[in-house]
């Protein structure tokens, strides 16, 4: 293995080979085979021991040769995941900083828009990609740099947004006399700081008496929360109405676009993309402040405060780090975080209902966080995209596939059962774990196999729909990057250190022996 | 209003009496677990699922009035089977969660809460897995025996009787009570029990004197899970709707009894569960009552988290517990 890699070294005829193949794939079969070498190029950028310079060359090319094929074809998902790979590579590769800055700006401001105007999904996803990217970055000070488990994330996003649905609709003529309601939409400006200000006293409330104790204990207060503030907002349409009950608010007013729709008009942008490419910008805004304020904090007297507890919480008590204080201040940043991001949710989807903030939405969006590496900036960002567009594309893909089998009553052949019962049993001979629990597999994946066999997918039961199983893959998710790579997928750099410090010593250890 | 609420007190406080042994049922589990390992497992609100779902399945089969097995008969099955897979299920993510990721060390107590919660959330939707390729439907609706719908009343015969049970409520006191004797004697008169008591107190001197903490660790494991799984079919008997998503609000609550009553300490668990349930059955009857109907049924799920709360700042070691030190 370790002279394979040594092999690669300066091995520089693979990209250039890739790269022609590619610029030969792209406008004339396109699909996923142009994909793939797209893709296996940026896996050499990577991977390869090559020089910075053309590592940069092949992040450049990657990014324009997704952005001419989504021109070409205007619906491949794996172009729109390429390069948003390619931004993760150039954020995460050593490279000079004016390149990661030209190449950044270039895919979230141009590329970004290619894919847009080509089909607009890729604008929802990317928005959808902003808003949870901006709540994940929220509750990674809570969870990732504090180390406090808060499970009613999504209850301080419902805060949020019952905040702006309410008075930006005309639900508060429920309640005030006068028919003032809805509010103009510049007032949403305004409202995002009464909802930070509105989340944050929730977050005090709650945190007071949850925080004085072990970590557990906000565990299941913010579990509570969560629950309560999902009953409160179903049962409170009576006596008097003010959150609508299960019906929910709508529609919630807009921010006015103004001269911003008119400029986009200038440049021929059709109306009913305004709104999406008016989100899209301001919650890149918004990313940008958070990350700012983010990197910050990290470098701060609490960030460091939050760091030392999360690591040892009674080591960080006796050097006299105000154990209360420090949490409560992550606890409320998290909370006016996602409070804020409710405003944006409210008026980007214009209705709010009790059923978009339940357990599974905290829990979603801590897998985001733990998927990137708790505490790590990229990380986080990079954690959501992946979960986003597995959620909202791939899933959807699979599932429509298996519809389109079971209209075809597609049968499941005999080559099929041995092509799989052999990789089965590959798996189970070059796999370490006890002889019974093999054996057990091996019988059970027998016997599910021998049923299928011969199967018709038509009589497959209709509950069997894979987009309705996320909690399913969420869970599997928390799990696994629990057992085997807690750190996440990009580490936090404090962690990175410890790692290649630990790495050194064993090997210097080792040469001493 | 007051002749009212004294009118219903008697019926309110039986049925308040009969939720708390569910809970109690399922606090233990929590409360065992968190003595061994300082670990809040939020899987077994889904392990308690587990069991009410096999209860379903078991009556479903085999409660079919016209084969003519006895409801009696078949409940114990049903105990037995849910007791079984609630309790393999919880051990066997024991042994494939939580094990590895104890074995690797660090103090940190995040990460395994936060594989708890991945574990919940996949065991539910096994289940839905399992009822949708088996049922094509994961809403279930648990056949009871008319035996265990039948009613008695005091005083007998009368048209507004005070108090009226049904069996099915009657069966659940009495097995909770067995359980939980059971239980109370496991822990305090057997080796395993003392072994059990051991590793909670202390892990490594406990390894020290011949136990094997890891087996123990995993046992309590398949007790609470145990526990838990004759808990669900207690549960479908008194509320015989059922979904992978059932676990959740009395999985909540439970871990609230637990606290409430001290966690970690079993006999707590049990205090902590009858008197949650009271409060939580009286404030569902009279919160409309008290405010004119302002404040509905619906809140009552509010009242744990409120006396959660409120325990957290005035007696967070609960009821029964000790005051104790953080080990370092």
């Amino acid at each position: 293995m370790m002279t394979l890699l040594e092999s690669q070294r300066s091995n520089i005829y693979v990209p250039i080979g890739l790269a022609l193949l590619s610029a030969l794939l792209l406008p004339t079969v396109g699909g996923v085979f142009a994909a793939l070498a797209v893709g296996l190029l940026l896996g050499c950028a990577v991977y390869q021991h090559i020089s910075q310079s053309a590592k940069m060359l092949i992040l450049a090319f990657t990014t324009i040769a997704t952005c001419v094929g989504i021109r070409l074809e205007t619906h491949n998902d794996w172009y729109f995941i390429i390069m948003v790979l390619t931004l993760v590579a150039a954020v995460t590769l050593k490279a000079p900083n004016w390149f990661k800055a030209v190449l950044g700006g270039f895919i979230l401001l141009v590329g970004m828009f290619i894919f847009g105007f080509a089909n607009s999904f890729y604008f929802e996803l990317a928005i959808q990609i902003a808003i949870y990217s901006a709540m994940a970055l929220g509750l990674n000070i809570v969870v990732g740099q504090a180390g406090l488990l808060d499970l009613g994330y999504a209850a301080f996003f419902a805060i949020g947004a019952y905040t702006w649905a309410i008075f930006g609709s005309a639900q508060a003529n429920q309640f005030i006399a006068g028919g003032g309601f809805p509010l103009n939409g510049v007032w949403i400006y305004a409202f995002f700081f009464i909802a930070i200000i509105t989340t944050a006293i929730t977050g005090l409330l709650i945190g007071l008496p949850a925080l004085r104790l072990r970590g557990d204990y906000l565990a299941v207060v913010t579990l509570g929360l969560g629950e309560v503030v999902r009953v409160v907002a179903n049962n409170l349409n009576k006596p008097v109405n003010i959150t609508n009950g299960a019906l929910g608010i709508t529609p919630v007013t807009r921010p006015p676009l103004g001269w911003f729709s008119d400029m986009l008009s200038g440049f021929g942008v059709p109306e009913q993309l305004h709104y999406q490419i008016f989100f899209y910008l301001l919650v890149l805004i918004i990313i940008a402040l958070i990350v700012v304020v983010n990197i910050n904090l990290n470098n701060s007297r609490y960030g460091r405060a939050w760091v030392a507890i999360r690591e040892d919480e009674i080591a960080a008590k006796a050097m006299g780090v105000p154990m209360l204080q420090t949490k409560l201040i992550a606890f409320m940043t998290g909370a006016a975080f996602s409070g804020a991001m409710g405003v944006i949710f409210a008026s980007q989807r214009t209705f709010v209902s009790p059923e978009s903030f339940t357990l599974l939405a905290s829990v979603v969006i801590m897998s985001y966080v733990v998927m990137g590496g708790m505490g790590s900036i990229q990380g986080v960002i990079l954690g959501t995209t992946t979960l986003i567009i597995l959620n909202l594309d791939i899933l959807k893909n699979i599932s429509g596939q298996l519809n389109t089998w079971r209209q075809e009553g597609l049968v499941i052949s005999p080559l099929f059962t041995i092509v799989v019962a052999v990789l089965i049993l590959l798996g189970l001979w070059l796999l370490r774990m006890p002889i019974y629990a093999k054996i057990a597999i091996g019988i059970l994946a027998g016997l599910i196999l021998f049923r299928l066999t011969g199967y018709n997918l038509a009589t497959l039961p209709s509950q069997l729909e894979p987009t309705k199983y996320e909690r399913l893959i969420f869970g599997i998710i928390l799990v696994l990057m629990m057992i085997f790579r807690p750190q996440g997928l990009i580490p936090e750099q404090r962690h990175q250190i410890e790692d290649q410090e630990a790495r050194l010593e064993a090997s210097s250890k080792g040469g001493k022996a | 209003m007051l002749e009212a609420i004294l009118q219903v007190l008697p019926q309110v406080i039986l049925d308040g009496l009969v939720l708390g042994f569910v809970y109690a049922m399922i606090a233990l589990g929590y409360t065992m677990v968190y003595g061994v390992l300082e670990l809040v497992n939020f899987a077994h609100s889904d392990v308690f699922m587990v069991g009410a779902v096999v209860g379903v399945e078991v009556f479903r089969y085999m409660g079919n009035p016209d084969w003519g097995w006895n409801p009696w008969l078949v409940l114990l099955i049903a105990f037995v089977l849910a007791a079984l897979i609630a309790g393999g299920v919880n051990m066997l993510a024991e042994r494939m969660a939580y094990r590895p990721i104890r074995m690797r060390g660090g103090n940190s107590t995040l990460i395994p809460m936060i594989t708890t919660i991945g574990v919940s959330f996949i065991i539910q939707d096994v289940v839905r897995l399992i009822e949708a390729i088996w049922h094509n439907q994961f809403f279930l609706q648990f056949r009871s025996a008319p035996v265990f719908e039948s009613v008695l009343s005091f005083p007998p015969g009368a048209d507004f009787p005070l108090i009226s049970i049904k069996i099915g409520a009657i069966v659940v006191i009495v097995a909770s009570l067995i359980m939980l004797g059971g239980l109370l004697y496991l822990v305090n008169r057997t080796k395993l029990g003392t072994a059990i008591r051991a590793v909670a107190q202390d892990r490594v001197t406990a390894s020290l004197m011949g136990i094997n903490p890891d087996t123990i660790i995993s046992r309590t494991f398949l007790i609470g899970g145990a526990m838990g799984g004759v808990g669900g079919v207690l549960w479908a008997i008194l509320f015989p709707t059922i979904s992978p998503y059932v676990g959740f609000l009395p999985g909540l609550k439970a871990f609230t009894a637990a606290v409430l009553g001290g966690i970690g300490n079993l006999s707590g668990a049990m205090v902590g569960g009858l008197v949650l349930a009271q409060l939580e059955t009286l404030g569902g009857v009279f919160l409309p009552i008290l405010t004119n109907n302002v404040l509905g049924t619906e809140y009552k799920d509010v009242i744990a988290f409120l006396v959660l709360i409120l325990l957290l700042l005035f007696r967070p070691q609960g009821l029964l517990g000790q005051q104790v030190s953080e080990k370092v």
